[in-house]
């Protein structure tokens, strides 16, 4: 290696004395790089710059399944309980135990499988995956390894994104499989005593677990596909999607390559409990393997945790290395069948036996993306807006209220709707349900702007006064502050003309042809009427006087 | 497991024995292949010993890390050289398996696979127990079951030996 740089090095010196032509200066470039790089890089690579490290983000959601009781046993599912008081003999793993299948997470797995466009399988089969842990009583866990029920999937999404994120960027992530599998039950640390409190009042609950296959680059598509996927489960009504506290959790595996070329080592990323961590976690993960190969380092294949205080992510404790499953087919469970419809059903079945595939694809709900179209049909806004819209919780009713109690244009409304009042929400960390401002009210402030009573600077100041004194209605804000337009026309021209007359030079600039400087002759008008006069009276009339 | 059913058999062993399981095993495979298969000669293959077979695979030989990864696995223990050598031995009796040509069969999980697999009512009947189920357990801190702070890790082969032999066991 050091004989082929001192080789080269010469080589370099020789060719600068050759007249300078094209070929050499790639020559040049070439010995440069592979001095630099000094490793095993194929000559051909480099002519053109080193590519970049891209990243490679493949998701592992589990998705808790909104029903009464588990997937194999009759105890309740609650979220805050007495430790201990929602567990049957099954999930406690007493002998003589056996599992009984649940028909409502049946459903709930075929109808997400449904709305992300999965292939069901008419018949899949359950698994035992071993490994022992104390908050998994049985030893082992009831999972779909060979056949799940749903397949081949595509999850679409859409994020803001440009230069000013104000394009609405689709996507798509394909769905490797969504299987049933049990849930396990809480470890509390207790390091004082050295000891693990265990609580199996999770324990036997059913997941949906999605696997997505590693599509995505970054952490801001990761957190688009997860919030639209959130969206879509809580339309379905299958899962709340709450990841703070535990409804939907998310695993990252995250790796980097050279675009071409094949998939470096990944890790796996735990312990995220919101969205934005996701994103952040993503992201540093991403960082901190393109910094190790850089360095000429290789990533370790581990699972590391990300730390939300710190925003980075350490490795967890050692997991023995590769674990061995032990998957077999779970002896106690026939293979689940769903029937594709009614007239595929066995003869003398029960109704409460058959789960129907095309009756449930018949009861699905409306989508967010089906949602987002009609928005835009309806009410011609614009794809970012409508995008707004259905992401904030509440905000799309919100608007409709609005529309309902006006009759102005919806362009006119949606920007008051997507910016000040989520602006506002935004800053006071509210929810649009917990708004001061309701409907009916900012309605009504908007009429009172179309009017003309008011411009559309002290709308805005309204709005926010408005928030402030929830009780008070904007006309009654108007009043009290004297804050409506100006529009008697005799005295706009008055306080024009004192302007115009105390500013000779500007005037002089405007006729010599800088039309610019009008606007700070406006800005003193509106200064002596305190923002009230309307700005386009007011630019007509010192337009006329200073022509 | 399979193969521990199989341990049991080889126990002394002898054809009469092979022959009886062999009989309850036979009439397992011949609700499976009811499709196609031809095994009216099976039964009389079966009593002959296994090593004279001409499609035998070779005997399995089972690598000291394996046998680790084993005992770390399923927290079992072989114990000595002869617990491995039971296992080696009813792994080569479930070898006859291979006999049987099974192309074009579908493979059989369990024997309940044509059963229709019922489903729930999404009804709460069960929970509620708690102060039951805490009673079984040894350790327990305010409802909640004490557990090690983590995984225990397994003692090496020597100090387990020690530990079974100061045993019950």
């Amino acid at each position: 290696m050091a004989a082929s740089c001192i080789a080269a090095s010469e080589l370099l010196h020789n060719i600068k004395l050759i007249p300078y032509h094209k070929a050499s200066c790639v020559l040049i470039r070439r010995i440069s790089t592979s001095k630099l790089k000094c490793s095993s890089q194929p000559v051909a690579e480099a002519t053109s710059a080193p590519q970049q490290l891209v990243g490679v983000v493949g998701l592992e959601i589990h998705a808790q399944i909104s029903s009464n009781t588990k997937l194999f046993s009759g105890s309740s599912v609650q979220f805050l309980a007495p430790p201990n008081s929602l567990v049957s003999f099954f999930d406690a793993s007493l002998p003589g135990t056996l599992p009984v299948l649940n028909r409502r997470c049946v459903e709930a797995a075929v109808m997400t499988g449904l709305a992300l466009n999965c292939t069901i399988n008419k018949k899949s089969l359950f698994d035992r995956k071993h490994y022992f842990y104390a908050d998994l009583p049985a030893g082992y866990q009831i999972t779909q390894q060979r056949r799940p029920v749903a397949v081949d999937g595509v999850l679409t999404y859409s994020f803001l994104g440009g230069k000013k994120r104000n394009q609405v960027i689709r996507k798509n992530v394909h769905i490797k499989q969504i299987q049933l599998e049990q849930d396990s039950g809480k470890s509390l640390h207790d390091d004082v005593n050295n000891q693990t409190l265990i609580d199996l009042n999770r324990a036997g609950v059913g997941l949906m677990e999605l696997v997505m296959e590693p599509d995505m680059s970054g952490g801001e598509e990761a957190a688009a596909a997860v919030r639209e996927l959130q969206l879509i489960l809580q339309a379905l009504g299958t899962c709340q999607g709450n990841m703070s506290e535990g409804q939907l959790r998310v695993d990252a595996n995250v790796s980097v390559h050279r675009a071409g070329e094949p998939l470096g080592v990944r890790t796996e990323v735990k312990n995220i409990n919101s969205i934005r961590f996701l994103a952040k976690a993503i992201d540093f993960e991403i960082q901190r393997q393109t910094d190790v190969v850089q360095r000429g380092g290789t990533v370790k294949n581990e699972t590391r945790a990300y730390d939300s205080k710190s925003g980075e992510t350490v490795p967890m404790r050692d997991k023995e290395g590769l674990q061995d499953y032990r998957f077999m087919p779970e002896p106690n469970l026939p293979p689940l069948i769903v029937f594709e419809d009614n007239a595929s059903l066995p003869a003398g079945i029960d109704a409460c036996q058959a789960v129907v595939v095309q009756t449930i694809k018949e009861g699905l709900p409306e989508l967010p993306g089906i949602k987002r179209d009609r928005l835009v049909q309806a009410y011609g806004i614009l794809p970012e807006h409508s995008f707004t819209l259905v992401n904030e919780d509440g905000l799309m009713e919100y608007f409709e209220a609005v529309m309902r109690a006006t009759k102005m244009e919806p362009r006119k409304v949606i920007g008051w709707v997507t910016n000040e009042l989520v602006g506002l929400l935004k800053q006071q960390n509210t929810s649009v349900s917990h708004s001061p401002v309701t409907p009916a009210a900012l309605a009504e402030l908007l009429e009172l702007q179309e009017a003309g009573h008011i411009s559309s600077s002290v709308a805005k100041q309204v709005f926010q006064e408005m928030w402030r004194s929830p009780g008070k209605t904007g006309a009654e804000i108007i009043r009290e502050q004297d804050l409506g337009l100006v529009s008697d026309a005799a005295k706009l021209h008055r306080v024009c003309q004192k302007v115009v007359d105390s500013h000779p030079d500007e005037v002089c600039a405007i006729r010599s042809g800088n039309k610019k400087v009008l606007n700070r002759l406006m800005g003193l008008v509106q200064k002596e009427l305190k923002g009230r006069a309307d700005p386009v009276l007011v630019r007509e009339i010192l337009q006329e006087k200073t022509s | 497991m399979a193969t521990m059913s199989a341990f049991h058999t080889l126990r002394g062993v002898s054809l009469e024995i092979i022959g009886s399981s062999c009989n309850l095993w036979r009439n397992n495979v011949y609700s499976l292949t009811t499709k196609s298969c031809r095994l009216r000669c099976l039964q009389s293959r079966i009593l002959r010993p296994f090593s004279s077979r001409q499609h035998n695979p070779k005997p399995t030989k089972i690598p000291v890390d394996l046998v680790d990864k084993l005992e770390r696995l399923a927290l079992v223990d072989f114990r000595t050289k002869q617990g491995l050598e039971c296992l080696e031995k009813a792994i080569r009796f479930a070898d006859q398996l291979h006999i049987v040509d099974t192309s074009g069969v579908e493979p059989m999980d369990s024997v309940l696979e044509d059963r229709a697999l019922y489903l729930r009512d999404d009804t709460a009947t069960e929970g509620d127990c708690a102060e039951e189920l805490l009673k079984l357990a040894k350790n327990t801190v305010e409802e909640y079951f004490v557990a090690p702070p983590g995984n225990i890790p397994l003692p090496k082969r020597e100090e387990r030996t020690a530990m079974l032999r100061h045993s019950e066991f």
